[in-house]
């Protein structure tokens, strides 16, 4: 196979990363991912964890030569990567399988490419397609399979190019709970069994069970922009048990970072490696607006009621389990509760506060009554767009204003996310009304005299 | 590890050879005589004056006409097919063709292309002195136009929206070009490059009713044909003869959607991007004949080696790109110089071609070119209003009913593709009878070919309006015209447009033929931008030629961004169904 230079078998090596995309209209640039270093060694499965904005599909991607870096350079096997790096095969979310090509097909795309011969084409499929499970099928068509079907033919397309380092792009998060887990288990098998057709794994996921149990290293990336907050070393033996203490306290504690942007990414566990400062924010949204989280206000009010019945307090990782949410569906719903102090997050908890629980407890209009004083506190962003209607006379303002405002701290599509967050909880809390149509936002009527009295 | 798999049952069930492998196999036979006898027709000598092919009106040479029309039908088409897959590539794959190409076939397709037909005429037979290829290429030419742009817009589009992880996967995996373009690109196309080849193909009958018998400088040129047949009868006044020719072209229309497009449109299916199979997929008989047989797949498996070494021989001369990113990078100076280029050229362009009409006609005949625009435009708009009241109700009526509209449907786009210059005799013999002008009966021939856009577009819009909807709807007890406001007309209103788009686009383009008809030696004339463009045609006028057909863009493209543009992106924000 390839000889790796250097003696400390590194595969895959990308220092001081940064990309950044020009942000519309010539408003400077936005910041993914700032000096961000990676190394997959030899045997290894490289787990990176990161909620949404932490660019850690960004990061795959020029990984794998599919997007170039704006700085900082990729190593594979000692070559630097320039355009689609040749030692990966990644397997997709999405699957991205081509319809109209059977499974077999399919799976004999990348051998294809390298202009092998019909027959070991065949051969090397077929040994692929029994590998994952899926002999007999070989001469269906994707749609006639089953989502997590149609992902094993995914793997079967990367292992039959026997890549030096396999890339998972969030590989079960479109399939069902059992079909995840089930397919999940396998690949685990595989890799135990000490078959697997490439030498390391480097996975991308924002579901930390997931990452605890494949895992050897956990890379966990902050957001905004996307950088590597630490390390955190899964020591534990395999095949693994989920009902262990020790895997409870990895859960838990990896929960904690990632609801905690503070956090050391070490302390609660003994075995650390190199834990980074955030790197300094781009421009000014931090101070000036920092980024609302995109949940709505009816989230919100539902995670505080099922708190509350739960007595007031619940672990992150249950409360995840229980409602079946993974991180990017339930953590900015409880970063959003945090920031307009309705709850407290610590140590893979959370807990509700007086006036979280006064919000959740009370009648429609006292709660929103409650969200609007809130919101007016804690929300920059909504505070601006309201002061700004009530200093107009005729208390009408287009949004493209605000939007022009976003634009200069946040790429396109997050400032219009971030504002559509921002009239949600505007209308929500009857601070003002928009029209999308016409782009108006404009104060209501009823509350030309309300909130303020 | 390796277990051979076994085939499936009903495989070694089947007889080695069956019926279908027969008819198969006879078909094919039949098709490739029919095509080398009436292929080398093409070559035969045209020397004007002395030899000019005649048309005999005898009806036993009908299926001869048509099969020299049909064949000319589908030359234009792979015409296209190569013209769409170059200009769709390069304009999408490269950001400075993208520039010019985009915007220009923007222009060609607003084009009135009939007006240009005494220019290809005159150019194709100096190309081919002494043969009738000329003639056969204008003609052919003519239909291309007809069929080229639509197809190309197609397969940019869907080249410049590839489902993003597929695209990647294809370049992870290096394919290179060529087998990116067979596996990736094309296969994405492949469904809506069918369904608008489809709908062209149908309009290409027009321009060959228009086209096949054509005067060009005073002198007429016939080539054998449905089209020429029909202006053979209408010069003789044969009322039979031109029955027959209907009844040939309805059966023909027919006869390709049943042999060649239901077949294409069953097997493309399997290209439709789904994760999961459509609850009804399209069938046809022939495509399950030729699936049943067992010969097309022994061909196949004969001929496989050859293909596997062809497709390595293209895939080494087209290597996968060295660049991540899709397009060709360059310079920020390359870009300025190229942009201003552009500029120079454009402005260089259009004050030439004004200097040339000014010069030559006068600023007054460019006011009386407008003026008439006007009178056509007023047509144009009649037309789609009257259309859209007539025949949005029975659309409505028919889409809320799934089994009247399984029926209707197909007929709505058979009455679409049907030649509406064909129908135009009868209506100049009912004009002339009841002495009705043709200013206003041109709106109804314009109309023959238009209204059937509106009508089958109106049943698919109706069809798609959800059952939950029209349930609340009656629970509510909305009726009448509170129905039709509230529910009816915003959620059938995306499919009007594109109908709108459409027939106003055949309308401007059939007022060349629809504003001037004869018949046998009567020539009644409209006052209109159509008119204009045919009379000035027949004169081989340049500088009138030229004047009509910019003008009649100027209003196709205005009527485009001042109005239809607008309602559809209103169609798209506002009204989307889903």
């Amino acid at each position: 196979m390839v000889t790796l230079p250097g003696n400390n078998n590194i595969l895959l090596r990308a220092e001081d990363l940064c990309k950044t995309f020009p942000l519309p209209e010539g408003n400077g640039v936005f910041t993914a991912l700032k000096d961000v270093s990676v190394t997959v060694r030899n045997g290894e499965v490289v787990a990176l964890l990161g909620r949404s904005g932490s660019g850690k599909s960004t990061l795959l991607r020029i990984l794998a030569g599919l997007i170039p870096p704006s700085s900082g350079e990729v190593q594979s096997g000692n070559k630097a990567v320039r355009g689609p790096n040749p030692d990966v095969a990644m397997v997709f979310q999405s699957f991205a399988l081509l319809p109209w090509l059977t499974v077999q097909e399919n799976v004999e795309l990348g051998l294809k490419a390298r202009g092998m011969g019909r027959e070991e084409r065949r051969a090397r499929a077929l040994k692929a397609i029994d590998m994952v499970g899926l002999d007999g099928f070989e001469s269906a068509y994707p749609k006639e399979l089953s989502g997590g079907m149609k992902q094993r033919v995914g793997f079967a397309r990367a292992f039959v190019v026997q890549p030096l380092v396999l890339f998972m792009d969030e590989p079960f998060s479109a399939l069902d709970v059992l079909t995840a887990e089930n397919l999940r288990g396998e690949i685990g098998d595989l890799w135990e069994a000490g078959t697997f057709p490439a030498k390391s794994i480097l996975i991308v996921t924002h579901n930390i069970e997931e990452a605890v149990l494949l895992a050897d290293r956990v890379i966990i990336l902050g957001s905004n922009p996307g950088f590597v907050r630490g390390e955190v070393q899964i020591d534990l033996s395999r095949p693994r048990n989920r009902a262990t203490p020790r895997f409870k306290a990895l859960v838990d504690h990896i929960y904690t970072v990632m609801t905690n942007p503070a956090a050391k990414v070490a302390e609660a566990v003994t075995k650390v490696v190199e834990v980074a400062k955030p790197p300094t924010p781009q421009k000014a949204p931090p101070e000036q607006f920092p980024p609302l989280p995109h949940a709505r206000a009816g989230g919100l009010s539902g995670l505080l009621e099922l708190l509350v019945e739960q007595g007031g307090r619940d672990d992150l990782p249950m409360l995840a389990d229980r409602l079946r949410l993974e991180v990017d569906d339930l953590l900015p719903i409880v970063d959003a509760a945090a920031l307009l102090g309705f709850a407290k997050v610590a140590q893979g908890d959370v807990m509700v506060t007086p006036e979280g629980h006064a919000f959740a407890t009370s009648t429609i209009l006292e709660s929103k009554e409650i969200f609007r004083q809130q919101v007016l506190d804690h929300a920059p962003l909504v505070t601006l767009i309201y002061q700004t209607l009530k200093e107009k006379n005729d208390g009408e303002m287009r949004a493209d204003f605000f939007l022009d405002i976003l634009d200069e701290h946040y790429p396109d599509e997050e400032a219009e996310r971030q504002f559509g967050t921002a009239v949600d909880w505007g209308r929500y809390s009857e601070l003002f009304e928009y029209d999308a149509r016409s782009g108006w936002l404009w104060l209501p009527e009823v509350a030309s005299g309300g909130p303020d009295e | 590890m390796l277990q051979p798999t076994f085939p499936p049952r009903d495989e070694l069930q089947r007889p080695a050879f069956s019926l279908a492998d027969i008819a198969v196999l006879l078909g094919t036979l039949a098709l490739l005589y029919t095509f080398a006898r009436i292929g080398t027709d093409m070559l035969v000598s045209f020397r004007p004056p002395d030899i000019i092919p005649g048309i005999s009106l005898d009806p036993a040479n009908l299926p001869y006409y048509a099969a020299r029309s049909t064949l000319r039908m589908f030359v234009a088409l792979l015409w296209s097919l190569t013209f769409t897959l170059t200009y769709g590539y390069l304009a999408a794959h490269s950001r400075h063709a993208e520039v010019i190409l985009v915007p220009l076939l923007d222009i060609l397709q607003s084009i009135p292309v009939l007006g240009f037909l005494s220019v290809t005429v005159n150019g194709f037979i100096a190309l081919f002195p002494g043969s009738l290829l000329g003639l056969e290429f204008a003609c052919i030419f003519a239909i291309f136009t007809g069929q080229a742009w639509n197809m190309t817009f197609s397969f940019y589009h869907s080249l410049k929206t590839l489902p993003r992880e597929l695209d990647e996967a294809a370049t992870l995996y290096r394919l290179p070009l060529w087998q990116r373009f067979t596996r990736l690109e094309v296969p994405t196309a492949m469904v809506g490059l069918i369904w608008n080849a489809m709908m062209s193909f149908g309009g290409g009958w027009f321009f060959i009713a228009a086209s096949e018998s054509i005067s060009v400088l005073n002198q007429h040129y016939t080539l054998p044909g449905l089209g020429s047949y029909v202006a053979a009868a209408i010069a003789a006044r044969d009322l039979r003869a031109l029955g027959l020719a209907l009844l040939t072209i309805g059966a023909v229309i027919v006869l390709i959607d049943q042999l060649f497009w239901k077949p294409l449109v069953a097997w493309a299916d399997k290209f439709k991007i789904e994760q999961s199979s459509a609850s009804e997929a399209p069938e046809s008989w022939l495509l399950n004949m030729f699936r049943a047989a067992q010969l097309p797949q022994l061909i196949g498996e004969f001929l496989a080696p050859a293909g596997e070494a062809l497709d390595k021989f293209l895939s080494r001369l087209a290597l996968p790109l060295k660049t991540p990113s899709n397009t060709w990078v360059s310079s920020p100076w390359f870009d300025r110089f190229f942009n201003a280029l552009l500029v120079f050229l454009t402005v260089g362009l259009l004050a030439g071609g004004i200097r040339f009409v000014v010069n030559e006609v006068g600023v007054g005949e460019v006011a009386y070119a407008a003026l008439l625009g006007l009178a056509t435009f007023g047509r144009v708009a009649l037309l789609l209003g009257l259309g859209t009241l007539f025949w949005t109700p029975i659309g409505v009526a028919i889409g809320f009913n799934p089994r009247l509209a399984r029926l209707a449907q197909p007929i709505a786009q058979f009455l679409a593709s049907f030649p509406a210059n064909f129908l135009f005799p009868f209506a100049t013999i009912f004009f002339v009878r009841t002495g009705i002008s043709l200013d206003w009966g041109s709106i109804l021939l314009m109309s023959l070919g238009a209204q059937w856009y509106i009508l089958f577009n109106t049943i698919a819009g109706a069809m798609s309006v959800p059952t939950d909807l029209r349930e609340m709807a009656a629970n509510l007890g909305l009726r009448g015209w509170r129905l039709w406001r509230d529910l009816i007309i915003p959620g059938i209103f995306p499919a009007w447009v594109t109908g709108g788009i459409t027939a106003s686009g055949g309308a401007w383009n059939a007022s060349i033929v629809s504003e001037m008809v004869t018949w046998g030696n009567l020539t009644l004339t409209a006052n209109g931008l159509g008119a204009y463009v045919a009379l000035a045609t027949a004169h081989a006028d340049w500088p009138r030629i030229a004047l009509g057909v910019g003008m009649m863009s100027l209003y196709v493209v205005g009527a485009n961004r001042l109005f239809w543009r607008r309602l559809y992106t209103l169609a798209e924000t506002k009204y989307r169904l889903t």
